[in-house]
């Protein structure tokens, strides 16, 4: 594909491209990116390191990669959805030869410089075949079973590898973020009616098979979900992690406890305060005042993304952005349930604020894609 | 290649209206994760803030320091010591295994696995954020390996203690008592227990004063408010209450005195006192023999208590004040001031004394068998003869001798902040019949007219009845001269309302008994005219002598085995002239008082009224080599308290 799908009045060329950005949303995210920064600093006692500083530097990389990513036309990239796909799933295969094991999951591919982790990596990837796919489909084949049963095993064969790392918050995301796809390309109705209530079914299934010799998540799955459901009954064991969590978040109040002086995070009650639960640093720290705050800017990312998808006339721009945009929330969505207590604690890091190198850096290639799209959208 | 045109719009269209749905349900999704933190940090917030609080901050009790205990010179009997300890709070041990740090720390500092036991046992049952102890009395050595390791060891704290320390040992075991950590049984025993006693091995009085006095002498606890962090380490200190060490405790008692009586009880099984006859201060009162309080404070091991419970002479119990014994012959100035005050007799008669007297077809001895012939007071007292004291009973009748015995202090409680003060037993007819069931028979009279029979008395008691006699009121012991620089009320008594002639008819008596050539403990009088004393011995049974053992010979108490041997009594108050003490010995199964209880109150006198070793002149001439030996003995077993002890008080 290229311009000559379409009728175009004028095309950007080189570094003109630049004004063809989607500023507002580069101003969004290094706001969004800012916040996380200040948490990291406060988090560590009001210290570059060992968090804000490198968490800096990758934003800074991060920021590079999109903005190299924005300049190469969007069809290249649709070009090469394939491929990136097949590689990323051959990471997910060598993870689990070679992969490094960390919290009792093997996540990690050691690359020297950096750890990839390539769950990471496939969330994208994935988007990207899903768009190239129903760009490529005609709109009457859609819904025909045969066609809706290829995106699904699309879906789930990287599903399949990264539960078995196991990773049930990622898998849960590449579930979802698929489905909104498939959802905005058109399928029809009834087929997620239908996998809804499979889905019913399956969750009863999971927790029939508790104690039983073909169980199918880990103890320590199970445990994250009773003690999401419960959390009182082992506020020091399992469910420490939450009701520590909702105790920082409402002893933010109104307008949180100022700057550095949020005591359960200073004080290590916090789990993971600099990575999954950062979130409530910032609550307690900025009370509701700031909590909210963030949720505007990230629902301002999600806005520009969707008008920026539906003023695109171009089948794949307009899915791709969606697809990354329904990422990005279920990102933050996920996350912010989960430390208020409304989802169980799955290990969804909040995005581009928790501290982490290869999902911020992969997030800002992922937004790259959407520059480019907007960039390269036919005028 | 071209799209078709309409496949695009028509999918844009598509994709449009999806997209909206699904932006719908996100907008309303991100509205619910606003609401939800609009209910934690604005509905809830106090309650998240009381609870952020609760996790912050932990509230530490400061055990305030024990009272001190002096002796009435202002020296230390009982004191805390720096004690270095290690304690472990579960909490604070995290991640890692309880088990694994107890190990981990057993490679620095040798570990004692009895106290490692117990506490895991405390471990298992006290809150996570208790301290538990688990090792105590570590050398300095031991508490700066622990300190300088500590980051390898989560929730142990090496800590500075005080620990209740008793210099003089068993010298003062029996009255002052000992501390030991609270037990689960002294917890159920109060209501509501002061949040104190929920620590582990928080020292409590046990028994004596410290038990008695356990209110002075603990103080109130202090509170610090610190901010943890949640691996339980105290980031800094919020506030801080001051507690109120416990009130210092003065005791009517003179440390070189008590320690002088207990060296001189030493290898007996017996017990003295030494009471001040105008004010009551108890100046000395030991019961041998004795036991290390030390031993206790640390937690006594099963052995050594085993071995305290087994010995015969029964270290543990107070014998001056809860043992009670038949006073014998001591009992006679109390059934002669009976028979006096009612008039049944005048100092002057005389009873035929044949050796025995019939009552009632019983025939009743007299100590000797020879009989005293015609005996007045004065001679009965002075060589104790029985029948003239049988006589009495049978004039006066048991109720009047009660009614003097209650009134020179026999028979009635005294009060002293001790665990247990015996009541001892002066028999009434009343008595009897509601405890006995039975009528009160002449013979009963008989026996108690001289101090056998029912007559019970400890130790204590005779000591007062002698005070009384001597000062001629009703004086009533004190052990506790001040707290926390308060002079406590001295009981000097009512006038006793009994003849001052007659009283002194039984003082002169009892002079004789200790200066007449005749009186029975005139080998053990004193020399020094301005200490002359007055006494009375007391030779009193356990059992009768058996008719069968009578006929096979065995008159002689050394030849019945040590427990069925008489006890020996002596009462004594000095000087004659202007009575200052009051002593009261029993040597139990020592024989006679004239040979085995009278030489020691005699020594015990002298050394109160010198106040200090007296000179060997005090003594009969023919004593001194013997005392002599006796006194270079004692030193060498009992260095003389430096003064250097001497505390402000």
């Amino acid at each position: 594909m290229s311009y000559l799908e379409y009728s175009v009045k004028y095309t950007p060329s080189g570094l003109q491209k630049i004004f063809y950005l989607n500023w507002p949303l580069i101003i969004l995210l290094t706001a969004v990116a800012s916040i996380g920064f200040l948490m990291l600093y406060s988090v560590s006692g009001g210290s570059f390191s060992p968090w804000a500083e490198p968490q800096m530097k990758r934003y800074v990389l991060g920021l590079t990669a999109m903005f190299i990513v924005a300049m190469i036309p969007i069809w290249f990239w649709r070009n090469m959805s394939v491929l990136a796909y097949i590689v990323s799933i051959l990471l997910l295969v060598a993870v689990e030869l070679v992969g490094v094991e960390g919290k009792g999951a093997q996540r990690w591919i050691d690359l020297g410089f950096m750890r990839l982790q390539p769950s990471e990596l496939m969330k994208v990837t994935l988007v990207m075949l899903l768009a190239a796919y129903y760009d490529w489909l005609p709109l009457q084949k859609t819904s025909r079973p045969l066609w809706v049963i290829l995106p699904v095993i699309v879906i789930l064969i990287p599903v399949a590898l990264v539960l078995k790392q196991p990773d049930l918050g990622t898998s849960i995301l590449l579930i979802a973020g698929g489905g909104l796809i498939m959802f905005m390309a058109g399928v029809h109705w009834a087929y997620f009616a239908a996998v809804i209530a499979g889905g019913v079914g399956l969750i009863t299934a999971v927790f029939q098979s508790r104690g039983t010799d073909w169980q199918l998540l880990a103890d320590y799955q199970f445990r994250r979900i009773d003690t999401f459901l419960d959390p009182a009954t082992d506020p020091l064991g399992a469910g420490y992690h939450i009701t520590q969590s909702k105790i920082a978040l409402g002893s933010g109040g109104w307008t949180g406890r100022g700057f550095m002086q949020g005591t359960q995070s200073r004080l290590n009650f916090l789990p993971e305060k600099h990575t999954d639960f950062i979130f409530t640093t910032l609550a307690e720290e900025f009370g509701f005042v700031g909590a909210f705050s963030l949720l505007i800017l990230y629902a301002l990312i999600i806005i520009f993304c969707v008008v920026s998808a539906l003023t695109n006339r171009d089948r794949f721009s307009s899915l791709l952005i969606l697809g990354i945009a329904a990422t990005f929330f279920l990102f933050f969505a996920v996350n912010m349930s989960m430390v208020m207590g409304l989802a169980p604690v799955v290990g969804v890091p909040l995005p581009l604020v928790s501290y982490g190198g290869s999902a911020m850096l992969i997030l800002m290639i992922g937004f790259g894609l959407v520059q480019s799209a907007h960039v390269h959208r036919p005028r | 290649m071209k799209r078709p045109t309409r496949d695009t719009a028509e999918s844009h269209k598509l994709i449009t209206r999806r997209s909206l749905v699904v932006g719908g349900s996100m907008a309303a999704f991100m509205g619910l994760l606003g609401l939800r933190m609009r209910y934690l940090q604005v509905e809830q917030a106090d309650q998240f803030r009381l609870l952020a609080d609760e996790n912050r901050i932990n509230i530490q009790l400061i055990p305030p320091s024990r009272g001190r205990i002096f002796d009435r010179e202002g020296r230390v009997v009982a004191e805390n010591v720096p004690s270095y300890r290690i304690t472990l709070i579960r909490e604070q041990v995290g991640d890692m295994e309880l088990d694994e740090v107890i190990e981990r720390l057993g490679q620095i500092v040798t570990l004692d696995p009895n106290e490692v036991e117990e506490a895991r046992a405390d471990l298992r049952k006290v809150r996570g954020d208790t301290p538990v102890t688990l090792a105590d009395r570590v050398s300095w050595e031991d508490i700066s390996r622990v300190a300088v390791n500590t980051p390898a060891l989560p929730g142990v704290t090496p800590e500075v203690g005080l620990s209740r320390h008793y210099p003089l040992g068993p010298d003062y075991a029996h009255l002052i008592g000992y501390v030991g950590p609270v037990s689960d049984r002294d917890l159920e025993e109060i209501d509501a227990p002061d949040a104190l006693l929920l620590i582990p091995r928080f020292q409590i009085g046990k028994i004596g004063l410290e038990s008695q006095r356990e209110d002075t002498l603990r103080g109130k606890a202090g509170s610090k408010r610190v901010e943890v962090n949640a691996a339980g380490r105290v980031m800094r200190e919020l506030d801080r209450v001051e507690g109120e060490a416990g009130a210092d405790i003065q005791v009517t008692l003179d440390n070189a005195l008590q320690s002088y009586t207990a060296a001189r009880l030493e290898g007996e099984s017996a017990a003295a006192v030494v009471m001040d006859c105008e004010t009551g201060d108890l100046l000395a009162c030991a019961s041998a023999p004795s036991f290390d309080p030390n031993l206790f404070v640390r937690g006594i091991s099963v052995a050594n208590y085993r071995a305290l419970l087994d010995d015969k002479y029964r270290p543990l119990p107070n014998k001056a004040m809860q043992g009670v014994y038949p006073p014998g012959s001591t009992f006679k100035m109390v059934t002669a001031l009976a028979a006096l005050e009612a008039g049944v007799v005048d100092p002057n008669e005389t009873v035929y004394c044949p050796g025995h007297l019939r009552v009632s077809n019983r025939r009743f001895h007299c100590w000797k068998r020879a009989g005293h012939g015609n005996v007045d007071l004065h001679r009965s007292l002075r060589e104790s003869c029985d029948v003239y004291y049988y006589e009495m009973a049978v004039r006066t009748g048991i109720d009047k001798i009660a009614e003097m015995a209650n009134k020179l202090g026999l028979g009635i409680e005294h009060e002293l902040p001790l665990t247990s003060v015996s009541a001892g037993l002066i028999p009434t007819k009343l008595w009897k019949e509601t405890s006995k069931n039975d009528d009160w028979r002449v013979g009963d009279s008989v026996n108690a007219s001289i101090g056998q029979g029912f007559v019970l008395a400890s130790p204590l008691q005779l000591a007062v009845m002698t005070a009384r006699l001597a000062t001629g009121r009703s004086v009533s012991p004190r052990l506790v001269k001040s707290v926390d620089g308060v002079e406590q009320p001295v009981n000097r008594g009512e006038p006793l309302d009994i003849n001052e002639n007659l009283l002194r008819e039984i003082r002169d008596a009892m002079n004789a008994v200790s200066n007449n050539r005749r009186g029975t403990a005139y080998r053990s009088r004193i020399i020094e005219d301005a200490f002359r004393m007055a006494g009375k011995t007391g030779t009193s049974q356990v059992r009768n002598i058996t008719a069968a053992e009578r006929a096979r010979g065995v008159f002689r108490n050394e030849d019945l085995p040590w427990e069925r041997r008489d006890h020996a009594l002596y009462v004594n108050f000095a000087p004659i002239e202007a009575p200052k003490i009051a002593v009261s010995v029993i040597v139990e199964h020592g024989g006679g008082g004239s040979k085995a209880a009278a030489p020691i109150a005699r020594d015990i006198t002298l050394q109160a009224l010198y106040g200090g070793e007296p000179p060997l002149e005090a003594y009969p001439a023919a004593d001194r080599d013997r005392i002599r030996e006796q006194q270079e003995r004692l030193r060498r077993a009992r260095p003389v308290a430096d003064d250097g002890s001497r505390d402000r008080a």
